[in-house]
């Protein structure tokens, strides 16, 4: 399946886009997805830390992906 | 009441104190972020905030629930700015109201803190020789 992945921050930069898409297994879990992301992009494992949203939530590694969701890379917030 | 914005023009600081004003409130705390001139000694030219607009509105929306959890506080707002800020220009605006101060000022603080941890909004600080996203790298 292809996963759309948003990008924010250090993140878009990092990916060169906004967005991508990623080629994962059917049913892939977000701990997969980052080690697809951080072997494609290697600088990702050079942040303090980075999580992965799924639909507007935090998600934790073994949340199941879907075609469907909406998935973001979330760089060490910096608001305020 | 729980009044939350994220707007990329300047946020009105009276419209927050006004929007979180209420009878039965002895007391408004309100926090107001400001841009710094100086990160590291450093001479910040200007600040550029990005948003993930829908998850930040969600995200700020819990703080201020559990902020009403927590203490007793009648009306919250809670503005965030996005895009070029200029130095002494104001990114954040916090607004509690409640009764007795206590609650109010303990609240304010718990939302800033909270935001600054868990709201997905990121500031690059632009120098003369370069630029750095806060907080991006160890």
């Amino acid at each position: 399946m292809k996963v759309k992945v948003l990008a924010f921050g250090i993140a878009k930069e990092i990916f060169g886009s906004r967005h991508i898409e990623v080629d994962m297994a059917e049913a892939a879990n977000v701990q997969q997805l980052k080690a697809v992301l951080e072997q494609q992009f290697p600088r990702l494992k050079q942040l303090a830390s980075y999580l992965v949203a799924v639909n507007d939530e935090y998600a934790e590694g073994p949340q199941a992906l879907g075609e469907r969701d909406e998935v973001a890379v979330i760089p060490p917030v910096s608001g305020g | 009441m729980i009044d939350i914005q994220i707007t990329d023009k300047p946020l009105d600081m009276q419209a927050c104190i006004n929007m979180v004003m209420h009878p039965q409130c002895g007391g408004i705390d309100v926090f107001i972020g400001t841009v710094r001139e100086l990160t590291k000694g450093k001479q910040v030219l200007r600040l550029e905030f990005e948003a993930y607009e829908a998850m930040a509105l969600k995200e700020m929306r819990k703080i201020a629930e559990t902020a009403f959890e927590k203490w007793p506080v009648q009306r919250m707002a809670i503005h965030h700015r996005t895009g070029v800020l200029e130095v002494g220009e104001v990114p954040v605006v916090i607004a509690v109201s409640a009764a007795h101060r206590a609650a109010a000022f303990d609240a304010c603080r718990y939302t800033i803190d909270t935001l600054k941890q868990t709201v997905p909004i990121w500031k690059k600080e632009i120098f003369e020789n370069g630029e750095v996203w806060v907080a991006a790298h160890p």
